[in-house]
This record gives C-alpha cells, structure tokens and sequence, in this order.
C-alpha cells in the first residue's frame, strides 16, 4: 500500500460509541414507553439486559482465563440477596438504594469470588469446574436454609425473599450493560488483562514472564463475581421476589451455555448469545411443549458443526469497521462476519 | 562433610566480568525425584555478560536445571543465587522479576494472541498502570501502553520482525517462532537468559544466524546468556565457558577448547575405547 | 430405641442409597476416563431407565426381574445410541464443546420424557414384600438388603470384565492411552462404545434399584441423582472404579447421618462440603492419579 492507512483517534472512536449508545438507549426507551409494543416486551428488554450482564461477566473467567466455573448463579445469587436485604432493610428511598444496592451486591460477590477462588483456583480443568459447582450449590442450600438456622428473618428462606421495590427499568439495566462491557473492554485491553489471557494460553510460560498467576486469576475470577453480583441485583429489582431455586446449577447451566454458543472469548458473541437465548423460548411460547426440544436440539447441532460458537474469538469493533470504510477494505470484515450490539468500543 | 577439602573450583568467568557479583551462582544444588537424584552437586557462577552452554547426552538433567533455576522445581539440597540474592521460596513469577527469563524446548507462546500481544505481556512488568487506571482509561494507561508499543517495535525491528507485529503468534513458521520467544523473554528485562534448545530443529544456516542473533543479544543487551544445546559447532563457536553434564553430575567445566580435548567428555559421549 | 439402633439402621439406609450412588458413579467414572467427558446425560439414562420399569409393570403388568431387564436393555440401548449420535462427531472438538453437548443430550431427554410422559410423577407398584428382616434388635428392610445384594454382583461382574476380560483390557488401554491403543491394533470406537452399554447398563439397575426405595418416576428425578453420583465419582477419583464405589458409599452415609441428626434440608450443602474439603486435600479425589505437567 502506498498510501497511509486511515486510523481514527482513540477518543474519536470513544464519542462514536458512546454516541450510539445513547441513541439506543434513548431509542428503545421511547419505543418502550411509546406504548406501542405489548408490555411484556418492555420485561423481556429487561431481561435480555440482565441475562447480557451475566454472560458477558461469566465470559471473563470462561472465555479470557480459560477456566470452567459451575456456579456462576451463587455468585447472582449473593449479589440478588445482599442488594435485596439493603434495599428492604434501609430506609432510605428506591431511586438511591437502587444503584447503592447494584454496588453492594456487587462488592458482597466480588468478596465472595475472591473467598471461593483462592481455594477453588488450585485446581485444574474439570476439578475446578466441580469445586464451583459445589460452592454454588453450597450458596444455594445456605440462602434456603440460614434463616431456621440463626432464627432471624434474613432471606425467608424456601417462601422467598419478598416486597423488593421493582426498580430495574429498561434504561437502568441497559446502562448497566453498557457500563459493564465498557469496564470489562477496557480491562481486558490493558496489562492486566493480557495477563488474564496469557494465563488462559499457557500457564507456564506467563509464569516465566513475570504474571503472578495466582493473583490475576483470583482478580479476573472475582471480578467476573462482581459483574455476576451486579446482574443478580438488577434480577432482584426485575423479580420483586427472591427464591433460592432461582438460583440453582441449571441457571450457571444456562449461562455457560450462552457463553458457548456465543463463542469462548468473544464479549460480542456472548451479547449476542445473550440475546436470541433469552428472546427465541419468548418468541416461541406458542409452541411450549417443543420448545425446549428444539433449545437443545440446537444446542447440539451448534456443537457438532460449530465447535467454536457463533462467533469464534472474533470481537466487535466499531473503530476498525469506521477504519475499513474508510480504506475501502469493508468485505474483508463482512467475510469475517459480523457482531451485534454496539456498546464495546 | 570434610572441611578440609576446598570447594570445588567454579570459576570459569571471563575476566571482565570478574569485579562484580555473578549474575547468578549455583551452590551445590540438587534434586531428586522419588528417591532417585536427577541432579546434584550442580555448582556454577556465571559472569555478568557471560555467554555459558550447558551440554549433556539426552537425559542427563540439563532441562531439570532450568527448571531448578526458575524455580519451576524446588531444589532438595544446595542454594541458588541470582544476583547475589537467594531464591529459596520464591515463585517462578518472582524469580523473573529478580532477572531471570529463560525459553522452552517444547516452544511455548501465547498461540492465539498476536506477536505485539505476546511481547506486551513480557513487557508486563516494566509498566505499572493500575486496575483502576486500565478500567477507567486514565493519563497514566494511555502514556505506558504507548511506550510499551514503541518498545515492542523497537524489540520487534531487532530481530527483524517488525512486520510480523499483528500476526497470530501459533501462525508463525517455525524459526520465527522461536524468535519470537526469545524477544518475549527479553522483554521482561533480565540479566540472565536461559536458552533451552535454541537451535533444535533448525537447519545449519539457520543456527549460523542463530549464532550471531545470541552475541548481538550479549552485545547490545549486556546480559549473561546460558544456553543447553546439542549442536555443538554453535556451542564450541559461541560458549566462553561450558559445563558437561552426565547422569545429573558435572563430570568438566572449561573453555571449549578444553571440554573439546577432555577425555571424560569424550568417553560420556562416545563410550569408552576398547583396549 | 437405643442411639446405637439409630446409628445402625440410619447405616444401613445409608448403604442402600450409597449403593446405588455408586451404581451411577460407575457410569460416569468409565466414560471419564474413556473419553474425558463429564456425562451430563447419565442421570437422564436412569430417568428413562425408570420410566421404562414403570411402564413394563404398571402398563404390561409384566414381573420385575423382566421390568429390570428391559430397563437395562433400554438405558444400554440409549447409552450408546447417545455416544454414536451426539458424542462420536465431537472427539476430535474442544472438550468444552462435548460438555455442553452433554448438557443439550440431558435436556432433550428431560423434555422428550414430560412431552411423553408429562411433568407429573408416575407412581411405580411396589413390586418387592417388604416385611423386613429382624436381625436381634435390628430391622432390616427388604429392599435395602436387595439393593445392597444386587449392587454388590453388579460391581463385582464389573470388576471381572474390566480385570479380566478381553474388552476390559482394551478399555483400560484406551482410557491409558488411546493413540498407543489404536496403534495395537484396539478398535477405539468398539471400545468407547461398549464402555458406553456397560455404563448405562449399570445406571438401568441403579434406575430399578432406586425405584424400590422411592417408587416415583419424573422427567427431572435424573438431574439431584446424577449430580449425587457425580459427585460421588469425582469424590473417589473419577476414573477410578473402587473410588466411584467408595465415593457412593462415602455419600449415601454421609446423607443418612446428616439426616439422622436432623439436619435433612442442610444434606445436599454437606455432600457438596465433604467434596470441597476432599478436593482440596487431594484435588483429584480420594483414589484418583496426581496430574502432573512436564515443563
């Protein structure tokens, strides 16, 4: 090439997405709210949102350090109940509890990350998936069980949790959303988490380049804790009722799931996954009883010709699609095919 | 132990480098394995920007010694020093920031990442930005990461990969590859680089610009270079001192010329001569 | 009654479970160490294996030795048309992709089943006279002594076609090393397969035998089983044949004392905690083979 590559600023590419995403916001809001749509629209917006949180931040452990944890809903489910119990137990109002709640619930399972991963991160491989699943089922029967137990009402055990304000609306989860990606896209571009992925390469020789691994994997596993704490208290805002069987080994299931079949390591292909999972058995209520067939039918079918997810490792980029434009290059990037969801810069 | 009998002589360190603390020294260590001893009485010093090869029959325990040095394996008896300072309890990620980076025979890089990516993570250590600081996109990330990247370039343009920077490391051929983590571990800054095999599987040409890639590291790095190696016109050409190995023990030291004429190396290598 | 009583009786209900833990645990240990596949769909293979023993005696009123040979045949059937169908493309793929392959295999048998059978339980017959045995103070129910009786051949068969058997040397070859296996000449599919029938043949006695102690069929029975005997498996050391039948057994007491003490709502979260505290003592189970990693 002769001539010099177009590239656009950083901050140039920083303000495109941003703006985009406020266009979505803004936009899908006012359709929601234009009345429009039936109602139950608005709560499946909601949900994918949720579900988008979940499978993004399980895709740090998953898909960027390379590990296979089974309990990702113990840790939605610290994170539901500590943001719940603050929100019931303070009094002070909805609009200042709910994202102080989002935070709490956050830290409690960020703590609880770091206190199960020191342990669980000494094992390999399929151990490691195990001992989570044991925590987190752990989790589960202790959230069932703790009230009978210290003889306070703490979590209401098997009758659930009831009376938290209903406040995850479509913007507040969707910025959530957009606020999780933008941190988890800026850590994992930087040397910390190249660090995370270096782990998830080979083990031996990020050692012997100096990455203290027990450190970055406990950091990369409890911060995919915390992001999974902030889904669980957004899912408490959206249920208004907490049961510990919400958050049972199907629900780490159907999480890992997403992050499968979106493709290990690729935030987009986990967004996307998110997505047409958790709006494809909505769209197709009328067909209950076969529903779930064709769910896993799919499942499998994805498995044995596409291996490596929808998408791959392939990762959105609004500024390297702007960039081709530009250089006239755009069908290389469509032959490489496409992602959805335009909050990842 | 007899204290009457002196410690054996270890001193094969080039006179320029004499004044100063070894960049690292091996105190009589050993290892054993179930009962069994791979390595002992394994006893050395290297110079400041000592080139030294370790050779030895397959088996003889050279590997485990680089594994010994970076604290892969914990040594059973003896001490090691890198820089004057002891490892003992040290994990293989501290050991390299005291300045020890070495390679692998069995080439081991970041496959899936690109070759800037691969340097940057031997670069980790030379930045200090913060979680915070990536996270949130602050001053502080911005003015490290690009120095980094210069440094990568810089790194990169050396050893003449510097179009290579956006390929996916695992796609790279095989030399290449083996360039490749040889800058890696340069990146992290050592004072002493561990080659395990560099020329394995490279053809007579290729080990001749091996040869010279391994004095320029000396050269313009200022580094010590501990190399175990089969080929023995590229050790014979470059190594100012070598040490033998056999059955985990060091049977001679010495100049090239020495180990080229010393009948116990002969006879580890070839057998012993009927009468 | 006396504490000791208790201590027994809750011993021997212990073994009955434990027993058949280790029925299942078996199945999930082999295809481990055959393929390297945690097998989702194993506690499925029991939930089909206990529909069908439901339907041979509640449907074609038919003898439950028939019932239980007909729920053999039909989990072994399945076992290994579920290996040929969903695992078999998968061998060369990530492990990952197998597993959520597995995952796929578990729910489309727990959704064919409530389309087929609908999601409400299906009450199975009881099919054995259960006066129990007095032993002295000490009451022995029936169905635990034939459980225990019937686990033990079934293990003890194992034992014998694994140690001494032809296939059984060919498994334990594949599960060692499958490339040297297939140089010598070892038919790797045959084996990998046949590990498959011999897993799920198991889980079919284990699906009958756990009928006994709670005679109720749903579509989701296989899923807090399998988990169980999973558990169980990965407690003895996965792979491990006498470590899956330690590690059932380990567990169905365990479960029995927890409740014994009263604390029955706290049993899964003890299972799990005894699992923790094992793995991390010895993180590949109580008789499983240290991992190492050449440098």
């Amino acid at each position: 090439m002769s001539k010099k590559r177009f590239t656009l600023p950083n901050w140039a590419a920083y303000l495109i997405n941003a703006a985009l995403f406020a266009a979505f916001i803004i936009g899908g809001n006012a359709v929601l709210s234009s009345g429009a749509l039936p109602s139950f629209i608005t709560k499946v917006a909601m949900l994918i949102g949720i579900q988008v949180i979940a499978a993004v931040s399980l895709n740090i452990s998953t898909g960027y350090l390379g590990q296979l944890p089974l309990g990702h809903a113990g840790f939605m489910a610290v994170g539901a109940y500590a943001s719940a119990i603050f929100m019931t137990r303070t009094g002070i109002p909805a609009q200042l509890a709910f994202p102080l709640g989002i935070v709490i619930g956050a830290a409690v399972a960020g703590l609880f990350g770091v206190l199960i991963g020191i342990p669980a991160l000494r094992l390999k491989g399929d151990y490691l998936a195990i001992i989570t699943l044991g925590f987190g089922e752990i989790i589960r029967v202790v959230l069932l069980n703790i009230d009978s137990v210290l003889g306070f009402k703490l979590t209401n055990g098997a009758a659930g949790l009831q009376g938290i304000p209903k406040t995850t609306t479509f913007v507040n989860a969707w910025l959530m959303v957009g606020l999780t990606c933008f941190l988890i896209h800026t850590f994992m571009k930087s040397r910390h988490g190249r660090a995370v992925l270096s782990i998830r390469e080979n083990e031996i020789a990020a050692e012997s380049c100096g990455i203290n691994i027990t450190y970055y994997k406990t950091l990369a596993f409890s911060l995919s804790a915390a992001f999974a704490g902030a889904a669980g208290a957004l899912y408490a805002g959206y249920l208004g009722i907490l049961n510990p069987s919400n958050f049972g080994f199907m629900k780490s299931i159907e999480i890992l799931v997403m992050v499968v079949l979106g493709g290990m390591g690729s935030m987009a292909g986990s967004i996307v996954a998110a997505i047409v999972l958790t709006a494809a058995p909505e769209a197709l209520r009328a067909f209950d009883d076969y529903r779930m067939i064709v769910y896993s039918l799919l499942l499998i079918a994805t498995m044995i010709f596409k291996p490596s997810g929808l998408l791959g490792r392939y990762d959105f980029s609004m500024k390297r699609i702007i960039e081709k434009c530009v250089n006239g290059e755009l069908f290389a990037s469509f032959r490489r095919g496409r992602g959805k969801g335009a909050e990842e810069a | 132990m007899n204290k009457l009998v002196k410690e054996p002589s270890y001193n094969l360190i080039p006179e320029r480098d004499l004044g100063k603390t070894p960049i690292l020294e091996c105190r009589r260590i050993g290892i054993d394995f179930g009962g069994l001893s791979a390595v002992d009485e394994f006893t050395i010093a290297i110079g400041r920007t000592e080139i030294c090869g370790i050779i030895g029959p397959n088996g003889a325990g050279k590997t485990t010694i680089f594994n010994l040095l970076t604290n892969v394996y914990r040594p059973t008896r003896g001490s090691i020093l890198v820089n004057g300072v002891d490892t003992l309890g040290m994990t293989t990620d501290e050991v390299n920031r005291r300045g020890v980076a070495r390679t692998f025979q069995n080439i081991r890089l970041f496959k899936d990442l690109t070759v800037e990516e691969n340097v940057l993570i031997g670069l980790h250590n030379s930045m200090n930005y913060s979680v915070a600081s990536s996270m949130l996109r602050l001053p502080k990330y911005w003015k490290q990461e690009k120095e980094a990247r210069e440094r990568v370039r810089e790194l990169l343009h050396i050893f003449h990969m510097e179009n290579m920077t956006a390929q996916q490391a695992g796609s790279l051929p095989y030399g290449a590859q083996r360039r490749l983590e040889i800058v890696r571990s340069l990146a992290t800054n050592p004072g002493i680089l561990l080659l395990d095999e560099p020329a394995a599987g490279m053809n007579p040409s290729e080990t001749a610009e091996l040869m010279e890639t391994i004095r320029k590291i000396r050269d313009e790095f200022h580094i010590a270079i501990m190399l175990i190696e089969h080929d023995m016109k590229l050790v014979m050409g470059i190594c100012e001192g070598i040490a033998v190995l056999n059955y985990g023990r060091i049977i001679a030291k010495g100049t090239p010329d020495e180990i080229r004429n010393n009948p116990v190396v002969i006879e580890a290598y070839l057998g012993k001569e009927d009468e | 009654m006396s504490v000791f009583t208790t201590i027994i009786k809750q011993l021997i209900n212990g073994l009955q479970s434990g027993s058949i833990y280790a029925l299942v645990a078996l199945g999930y240990s082999m295809v481990y160490g055959i393929i390297m596949l945690l097998n989702f769909a194993h506690g499925d293979v029991i939930m089909v294996g206990a529909y069908i023993a439901w339907m041979m005696m509640a449907r074609f009123a038919a003898n439950p030795i028939i019932a239980l040979i007909a729920a053999v045949i039909g989990c072994t059937v399945l076992g290994v048309l579920i290996e040929k169908a969903a695992y078999k493309p998968l061998r060369q793929s990530p492990r990952i992709s197998l597993l959520i392959t597995a995952i796929g295999v578990s729910y489309f048998l727990e959704n064919v089943a409530q389309l087929v059978f609908g999601a409400n339980a299906h009450v199975i017959p009881t099919f054995i006279d259960d006066t129990p045995i007095q032993l002295g103070q000490i009451a022995i129910p029936t169905t635990a002594l034939i459980t225990v009786i019937v686990a033990g051949i079934s293990m003890v068969a194992l034992n014998v076609l694994v140690k001494k058997t032809r296939m059984g040397k060919a498994m334990r070859a594949v599960s060692e090393d499958a490339g040297a296996a297939q140089l010598m000449g070892i038919n790797i599919n045959n084996t990998i397969s046949f590990t498959f029938a011999v897993g799920s043949a198991l889980a079919g006695i284990g699906s009958v035998l756990y009928c006994c102690a709670y005679p109720k069929a749903t579509p989701t029975m296989g899923s807090m089983l399998g988990l169980k005997a999973f558990v169980a498996a990965v407690l003895g050391g996965i792979g491990s044949i006498p470590g899956a039948m330690a590690g059932g057994f380990a567990i169905g007491i365990a479960e029995a004392l927890v409740s014994s003490a009263g604390l029955s709502e706290w049993k899964d979260g003890v299972v799990f905690a005894i699992l923790i505290v094992v793995l991390l003592v010895k993180p590949t189970g109580l008789m499983g083979r240290p991992m190492t990693e050449k440098v």
